[in-house]
């Protein structure tokens, strides 16, 4: 079959590199400008146009490369033979693309020394665009297919090239941009040289200072992120732990209502909590007008700062530990309790001796996820902080102030860098040994032991008034929408939904979206929409390949793709902008910048609701394909996705709502062309402008329960014979920001 | 009309196959030849590599040394799909989103056949094990029987060279796991059918096998007809594997051509020699080997019963004696000895193995 040959991926390659614009076009491509072969102008021109016409001799490599390959591309001769010659073309038909990318820009030669060494270039280029990218996937899927035939992944070259495709992609969206961002440290500044302007970034007082010891100013943006994380973590974890317990361990009756609370953090936009506690709180809100109106007290701006961002981080991170711990208590087998209280402990002591110790790396799990949110969190700081800065929003100042000082920002990414990998790296530490809780799928029998008395009032003491608080925040945020000036004119209106969303119909008879928000929505619904199968796609067969493969290298794979998911958001939007705004890649503003941003955001979703669901499926069934002579994507397809597709449901869902509303990354890569909802938002909230901006978030909120209960609804009703994915609709956990 | 096959099975041949797991060796570099239209059973306790050797003949696992060859055929660097084996699993792996006859037609279509004539196939083949009009069925819909039978269908359409069975009936119950296994022996030998087989349970290898290999720590350690390996185990690991056994340690006085002269206590044996010298040496003796009878009887060595179980068809007496602790297994319908009962031993050499210490 020639679809999905090697001989297939040499045409693509081909085409890409003789027939198509090799660069992007300033224009895009139309079908008019799609035969590049003899363009007269050497940008709209193929590879081997500009190579034969232009004189552009640096696509002579490509196109020698390509030709080494076809001897092995072709269906004949020995393994051997044709495994040569796929190595070799496609190997060299990578460097040269990416050689020629690198060192060749729009200025001519990108380095001073080429310029010395072969003499000035008259002539430059612009970024790879279509056809330079076709040509780079088909080699590296000749190179894959060529490795394959030499008996590497066990000679299934659907594997290799899976391998090959993720290795690709960690190398070009994260691994790149990183590098580049960390490298922006140590340019020089000023009058400094290298190593003196490094010093002076990384040694600045503004980052590690200690003078809040003592006196009444702030620390260094480090301590304050460090101290903000683990308070946030302490607290949200032991709330958690208290939802937890009541949930799956007393007879409350609002317990499945306390459940919900568990898809809060997955549906709110990043700022709604932020507000709620400004309109309660704030220098107009209803608790400083009461305060005022009836004890003449000013209660000032107490909210803005350490106080307020803690506040709204432990509301908006509450429910993420609660979910974890939820797993936690349930995966505890009752038989140990029972065991316990047969030996005769009493409650208190099988609370205290048995199910702690046994929750204890769960705990420590949760803490730790809630730490790396809280790390990364833009929106509650840059709504709450005010002169209390952290290391994201110092970074997003440090771009986009009148410094515009990228070293700084450099540095104060590799400093959230490191805290978030060695939180990590800390929590595989945790997980791994996570062995001797209970969970075999067996079922136990048994009735988990209630709580003890003591334990359960303390639980019940501080989550049912948390609860409460968490429901006032979030209806105070939302009437907000519908009153004209939040603390001076109470008249209830629907103006601020009207200025976002009004439509009119022309005179013409068309509908008119006159609404300012209906750009921004469209922009946010058309990206995520487009991004999200493309995550669930790669983030499944990521998981295929790390849960069912076994290859040499493998482990090294899922360390580094596990490494992507610790880099924070915000690190992630300046390296884009870094990286992307010149040639060899140069999507700065386009919509492909803010897909490729979502896609590898949010590949953890479909990462680990791609794991989750292949743990449950018997590993012989992929065997049995394989052994009734299925090609391993014949089995891919017709067995493993069918069984997987609530997790696939699942994945797509997650992941576009989580693209809607993202922020951290975003808010560098937005363009006037392509504005995304939250960065909308987030700008009405620096003008003041809150009215507009909750409306927007209750729309919001509203699109994505209802996206939500669409899963629900399909997973739900979904279910197999006994080796079914049962509980593949899980929520994917953490991550936001 | 059920399913014929076009061609007896194949031979299997490992040279020197190995399987190592970084610094874990799997399996010992090892030789085994497997004639052709026979059932083989690899046999041994839970870790000692006969599922990782059948994993690695279907392809499922690469050898990390030596070569596999199948008819003949090296296929030691072949693909599952490309072996014409197939496998049937511990778990049945039953696609549980396919019908029944889906199912079995699976290998079929996979191979390039139209689905029509793969259906017709697959209905051949459910009626030769027995479950025909089943094949619109989901697999959830059927008993744990019939979903073997199902599984033993679809590794059979595709006429494989070679058939493999890991643990077949282990999730099955008793009384379903000695019907099954005598279906597959019938089966396998109905179809001349190359079987390889995995099993952790030596009744079941006993009742089903041409040919046991009894594997031990990642290596063989016997290879034999189920006879010859109760009757004739090379060691004391291989003996008590294959069925309850007392192990003594003995002493060989002298060897007379092919007899051996064993004293035990008061009781003078002779037994073949195997190739034994006089010295000391490991003596292996089935419970049903010794004979409990009354302490008048003459030549009989002294003991005293300590446990006595009635069992219906036979009793169970654990016998205290000079050479030590020993069980015994008496035909004894009604319950005759009790505890603290002085009686007599005598052995049947026939039931006494020496075997090299």
């Amino acid at each position: 079959m020639f679809l999905g040959s090697s001989l297939f991926f040499w045409s693509v390659a081909a085409i890409g590199a003789v027939l198509l614009p090799w660069h992007m076009q300033q224009d895009g491509v139309t079908l008019g400008t799609l035969f590049a072969l003899g363009q007269q102008d050497p940008e709209a021109a193929s590879a081997l146009w500009q190579a034969l016409a232009h004189g552009r001799f640096w696509f002579w490599p490509v196109i020698a490369a390509l030709t080494l390959a076809l001897p092995g591309a072709l269906p004949a001769g020995t393994a051997a033979r044709r495994a040569r010659f796929l190595v070799w073309g496609g190997g060299l038909g990578l460097a040269a693309i990416v050689a020629q990318g690198f060192v060749i820009g729009v200025q001519g030669w990108s380095y001073p020394g080429l310029a010395a060494l072969f003499g000035e270039l008259d002539d430059r280029q612009f970024g790879i665009g279509l056809g330079g990218s076709l040509a780079f996937l088909g080699c590296l899927i000749l190179l894959t297919d060529g490795l394959a035939l030499r008996g590497l992944f066990r000679g299934d070259r659907f594997i290799s090239g899976a391998v090959g495709v993720l290795i690709a992609a960690i190398a070009i969206f994260t691994a790149w941009p990183v590098l580049t961002v960390l490298s922006q440290m140590f340019t020089p500044r000023e009058e400094l040289g290298v190593a003196a302007a490094l010093g002076a970034r990384l040694l600045d007082g503004k980052i590690w200072g200690l003078a809040c010891i003592g006196a009444d100013v702030n620390c260094g943006v480090f301590w304050n992120t460090l101290l903000l994380a683990t308070s946030t973590a302490s607290a949200a974890t032991l709330l958690g732990l208290c939802f937890a317990l009541i949930v799956t361990r007393t007879a409350f009756p609002a317990r499945r209502a306390m459940r919900l609370l568990t898809v809060l953090p997955i549906i709110t936009p990043p700022f709604v909590i932020g507000l709620g506690l400004i309109l309660i709180f704030g220098r107009s809100g209803v608790v400083n007008q009461l305060a005022e109106a009836m004890f003449d007290v000013q209660l000032g701006r107490w909210i803005y700062g350490f106080n307020g961002v803690f506040l709204a981080q432990v509301f908006s991170f509450t429910p993420t530990a609660f979910l974890v711990l939820i797993g936690v208590v349930e995966g505890i087998s009752p038989t140990m309790e029972e065991a316990s209280q047969t030996l005769r402990a009493d409650r208190m002591r099988t609370f205290s001796s048995v199910t702690l110790p046994l929750m204890l790396p769960g705990l420590a799990n949760a803490w730790l996820v809630v730490f790396v949110e809280s790390l990364a969190d833009f929106g509650n700081p840059i709504v709450l902080g005010g002169s209390f800065g952290v290391l994201s929003t110092e970074i997003f100042f440090a771009v986009v102030g009148a410094q515009q000082d990228f070293g700084r920002a450099a540095v104060l990414a590799a400093i959230m860098l490191v805290v978030a990998l060695v939180a990590f790296l800390v929590q595989r530490a945790v997980v791994g040994k996570r062995s001797y809780v209970s969970m075999t799928g067996k079922g136990d029998v048994g009735l988990p032991t209630p709580l003890p008395r003591r334990v359960k009032a303390l639980a019940f003491a501080i989550a049912i008034p948390w609860a409460v608080l968490t429901v006032v925040v979030y209806t105070m945020a939302l009437a907000g929408a519908f009153v004209r000036v939040w603390g001076r004119d109470w008249t209830p209106t629907l103006s601020h939904f009207q200025r976002a969303f009004a439509l009119e119909w022309t005179p013409q008879g068309t509908l008119l979206f006159s609404g300012g928000a209906w750009h921004s929505l469209f922009t946010t619904i058309q990206l995520a929409a487009i991004a999200a199968p493309i995550t669930a796609l790669l983030g499944l067969l990521a998981a295929w390949v790390l849960t069912r493969q076994r290859f040499r290298g493998r482990t090294a794979l899922e360390f580094a793709l596990m490494l992507t998911f610790a880099v924070p958001g915000t690190v992630i939007g300046v390296a884009y902008i870094l990286t992307y705004n010149l040639p060899p890649l140069e999507i700065t503003g386009t919509a492909m910048i803010l897909i490729a941003c979502f896609v590898f955001r949010n590949l953890p979703v479909g990462v680990r609701s791609g794991v989750a669901a292949m743990s449950q499926l018997d590993k012989s069934l992929d065997e049995a394909a394989v052994t009734l002579r299925a090609s391993t994507f014949r089995a891919l397809r017709t067995v493993v996705l069918p069984l997987l597709k609530p997790a696939i449901v699942t994945a797509l869902v997650y992941s576009f709502v989580r693209a809607m509303t993202t922020v951290s990354a975003v808010i560098f890569l937005v363009s006037a062309q392509y504005e995304m909802a939250t960065v909308f938002i987030i700008n009405r909230v620096i003008n003041g402008d809150y009215g507009l901006a909750i409306a927007y978030c209750a729309v919001l909120i509203v699109l994505m329960m209802g996206a939500i209960g669409l899963i629900n609804l399909l997973v739900g009703r979904r279910r197999l014979g006994r080796r079914g994915p049962g509980g593949a609709g899980a929520i994917p956990v953490g991550g936001r920001a | 009309m059920t399913l014929m096959l076009k061609s007896r099975g194949a031979e299997v041949r490992l040279e020197g196959v190995g399987k190592r797991y970084g610094a874990v060796q799997a399996v010992k570099p090892l030789d085994l030849a497997i004639e052709g239209g026979t059932l083989v059973t690899l046999l041994g306790p839970s870790g000692c590599g006969k599922t990782t050797l059948l994993r690695m003949i279907a392809g499922l696992e690469q050898p990390t040394e030596g070569r596999l060859l199948i008819g003949g055929r090296d296929v030691t660097l072949l693909p599952p799909g490309e072996r014409n084996v197939s496998m049937v699993f511990q778990s049945y792996a039953l696609f549980p989103h396919m019908s029944v006859l889906d199912n079995v037609a699976y290998g079929l279509v996979s191979s390039g056949l139209r689905k029509r004539d793969a259906h017709a196939k697959a209905e051949l083949a459910l009626e030769t094990v027995g479950l025909k009009g089943f094949g619109g069925r989901l697999p959830s819909e059927m008993s744990g029987g019939q979903q073997q039978r199902v599984a033993v269908a679809r590794a059979l359409v595709l006429e494989p060279e070679v058939l493999l069975f890991d643990e077949p009936l282990s999730n099955l119950d008793a009384r379903l796991r000695r019907s099954m296994r005598e279906e597959i022996r019938a089966l396998q030998q109905r179809l001349g059918l190359t079987v390889v087989y995995v099993t952790h349970d030596q009744s079941e290898a006993l009742a089903v096998s041409d040919k046991i290999v009894v594997m031990r720590n990642a290596e063989i350690a016997q290879v034999g007809t189920p006879a010859e390996l109760y009757t004739q185990p090379n060691s004391v690991f291989v003996a008590t594997f294959m069925g309850e056994a007392n192990h003594v340690r003995g002493h060989i006085e002298a060897v007379r051509g092919d007899t051996a002269e064993v004293v035990l206590d008061a009781t003078r044996l002779e037994l073949p020699v195997r190739g034994l010298s006089a010295g000391p040496v490991d003596i292996v003796i089935r419970p049903e080997a010794i004979r409990v009878v009354d302490m008048a009887s003459v030549e009989a060595m002294p003991a005293t019963v300590s446990r006595a179980t009635y069992m219906g068809s036979h009793s169970e007496y654990y016998l205290s004696t000079p050479l030590g602790d020993l069980f015994a297994l008496a035909p004894d319908r009604l319950q005759r000895r009790v505890p603290g009962e002085a009686v007599g031993v005598q052995f049947e050499v026939e039931g006494v193995v020496l075997v090299r210490p």
